[in-house]
């Protein structure tokens, strides 16, 4: 396959006694939908908050784009290029949805408090291109007639679509989604399918954490299964599905 | 599509004629203020306003950090006290050192600032009630300093505090005596009152541009979700010093001003309860919108002042005699009309358009 994105070595996190994430290696490659599945509590989050800076690992390291990853630094994580969204949604919420996507413009962006003050020609031009970005983030989302409403306000749906959007305002090589279709119904799934699609072939690589069988089969490239904190697969979808110890995995026994 | 604040303050889409008019009937007003206060209510008024502009100094330095950053800061106070302490120190008979006023003020607002710092590293993992508990240490250590370090090298002469302290002279002319202008006498007071007032200004000034910027919507982020906020790529750890070394800084400029207006200095000034009036006074107006901020600190700064020359006409009115003392009386009316504002009006008396619809929404789930 083409190029490689992503190189994650030996990861692992104890919480207390709790192995999260047992020597967990994966290779994504540039381009790819790469799927995460497992069962409740196998660590997908935990892998998560890891390679985005927000857990430090106890052992393992990532390499992106041929760099190695600052682990621990969240903010030196969204600058390498990773971007992601929660499990759990976490907007802004007393922010516009505008506003929010402002802010995911933070690293590609300069001014300081000097600059914010005098607002200097560079300043209102930077904030100008921030405003523009932002509503073209929204309306490639989907939800630009939003733009003015509070985050905490707008529903369910268009509230998954706005953290994807502030997080591609980051500009990111590698877009993390945790659980992206949790709590959506047929139609929006439908449309988070067809906007997957198109981050795809807008160049983004994809890691997909997701419950929803359907969608991981019909999207991912490949798909690795995470069990107790440790990989026990890793292949494309359709092998996956057939793999014993993912069954076993599963249903939560050795199948007869 | 940014809420109110700076569209109100400086009305661009109005024609540019019609705005400077604004302006100019704006700026005459505010000149006009203490010749009328201290016409009509002599000049003790006057006095009561000019302490009122280094609160709403104070205030936009606090709302900095609790209403833009979310960061609980009960100590607050004690930038100011370092302020005060900076310009005492160094333009007084205590040391000898009479630098002037253009050189302490800024060496104030950077000495505070270093203090923020100082304050902010330790306590970047706290929040909510132990970020309170601990800036509320700090400011009483402050206090405690200032009040011990007289022994062995007197360096604040303790409890009886620093007299003496310059005036503050602005362009050659020392504040503390009249200026002849145009054949009109301007009292001290009202000098002060000048200088107070362009200052106030610039801090709003300030505080607006920060608001709407990168800087800005970094700290409203991690006031709302620092998780998020990092997601993002902010370096929280260094906006939020940001925050409380921008915050300080005003406290230390007004600690100056302070300082140089009163001519005297002692650690009572700065206790417990003046952090807490600074953020009564940020919360009552409309926390994190700077207008709002602006009235609060008017307000609680000169309404105690009004209920005190109130209070005595008030009971022989009302009962033909003295009945209670009116100091007493006007702790008790003050305390009751933030009870009163903040039960009818709890996201503050003039809220952001933002807070008065999350405040409406909040009570809705309830
Ligand atoms: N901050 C934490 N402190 C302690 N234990 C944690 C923490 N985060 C996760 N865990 C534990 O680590 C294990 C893996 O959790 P994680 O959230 O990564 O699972 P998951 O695969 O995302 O599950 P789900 O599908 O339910 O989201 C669980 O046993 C969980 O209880
Ligand atoms: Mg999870």
């Amino acid at each position: 396959m083409s190029e490689l994105l992503l190189d994650a070595r030996g990861i692992r996190k104890n919480f207390g006694g709790v192995r999260a994430l047992s020597d967990v290696s994966l290779t994504i490659h540039k381009g790819e939908i790469y799927g995460l599945i497992g069962p409740n509590g196998a660590g997908k989050t935990t892998f998560f908050n890891v390679l985005t800076g927000l857990y430090t690992a106890d052992a393992g390291h990532i390499d992106f784009a041929g760099h190695r990853l600052d682990l621990g630094q969240a903010h030196q994580v969204v600058r390498a290029g990773i971007a992601r969204t929660f499990q759990n949604i976490r907007l802004f919420g007393n922010m516009t949805a505008l506003e929010n996507v402002m802010v995911g413009r933070h690293t590609k962006s300069r001014a300081g408090v000097w600059g914010a003050v005098t607002a200097s020609r560079a300043t209102r031009a930077e904030e100008k291109a921030i405003v523009a970005r932002a509503h073209a983030l929204l309306r490639y989302v989907g939800i630009d007639a939003r733009a003015n409403d509070l985050a905490r306000n707008l529903p369910y749906g268009d509230q998954r679509r706005l953290e994807i959007a502030r997080a591609l305002a980051t500009e990111p090589g590698l877009l993390a989604l945790d659980e992206p279709a949790a709590g959506m119904n047929a139609s929006e799934t439908a449309a988070l399918r067809h906007l997957i699609e198109n981050l795809r072939a807008d160049g983004i690589t994809i890691l997909l954490i997701e419950h929803d069988v359907k969608l991981v089969m019909g999207l991912c490239d490949r798909v690795a299964v995470l069990d107790y904190g440790e990989k026990i697969a890793e292949a494309a979808p359709e092998v996956v599905q057939r793999d014993a110890r993912v069954i076993e995995a599963y249903l939560g026994g050795p199948v007869q | 599509m940014m809420p109110a604040p700076i569209a109100r303050l400086f009305p661009r889409a109005q024609p540019k004629a019609a705005a400077f008019t604004g302006l100019l009937i704006a700026a005459a007003a505010l000149a006009a203020v203490p010749f009328v206060l201290g016409m009509n209510f002599g000049n003790s008024w006057v006095r009561i306003v000019d302490f009122a502009l280094l609160y709403v100094m104070l205030a936009l330095g606090l709302n900095i950090v609790v209403g833009f950053a979310g960061l609980l800061d009960l100590g607050y106070i004690a930038f100011y006290a370092v302020g005060a302490y900076l310009y005492a120190l160094l333009a007084s008979p205590h040391f000898g050192l009479h630098l002037p006023l253009w050189v302490i003020l800024p060496l104030g607002a950077a000495c505070a600032a270093l203090f923020g710092v100082l304050l902010g590293a330790p306590t970047l993992r706290l929040r909510g009630d132990y970020l309170a508990i601990v800036t509320l240490g700090f400011g009483e250590i402050i206090r405690i300093f200032l009040n011990n370090l007289n022994a062995p090298l007197n360096i604040t002469n303790g409890p009886q505090g620093i007299a003496n302290i310059d005036s503050m002279s602005v362009a050659g002319h020392a504040l503390e005596k009249p200026l002849v202008l145009f054949g009109i006498a301007l009292p001290s007071l009202y000098l002060f009152y000048y200088l107070f007032l362009a200052l106030a200004i610039l801090t709003m000034f300030i505080c607006i541009r920060l608001e709407d910027s990168r800087i800005g919507r970094a700290w409203v982020a991690i006031r709302e979700d620092e998780i998020a906020a990092k997601a993002c790529g902010i370096n929280t750890r260094n906006i939020k010093l940001l925050a409380f070394a921008m915050g300080a800084s005003f406290g230390g400029v007004a600690g100056g001003l302070f300082a140089g207006f009163q001519q005297f200095v002692s650690p009572e000034s700065f206790g417990l309860l003046e952090s807490i009036m600074v953020l009564c006074m940020v919360v009552l107006g409309g926390m994190g919108h700077i207008p709002g901020v602006v009235l609060g600190a008017l307000l609680l700064a000169i309404l105690p002042e009004a209920l005190r020359y109130a209070a005595r006409p008030m009971q022989i009115w009302m009962f033909g005699r003295m009945l209670l003392d009116p100091e007493a009386l006007r702790m008790l009316l003050f305390g009751g009309a933030l009870i009163v504002v903040m039960l009818f009006r709890p996201a503050g008396l003039w809220p952001s358009a933002i807070r008065r619809r999350e405040f409406a929404s909040a009570e809705k789930e309830t």
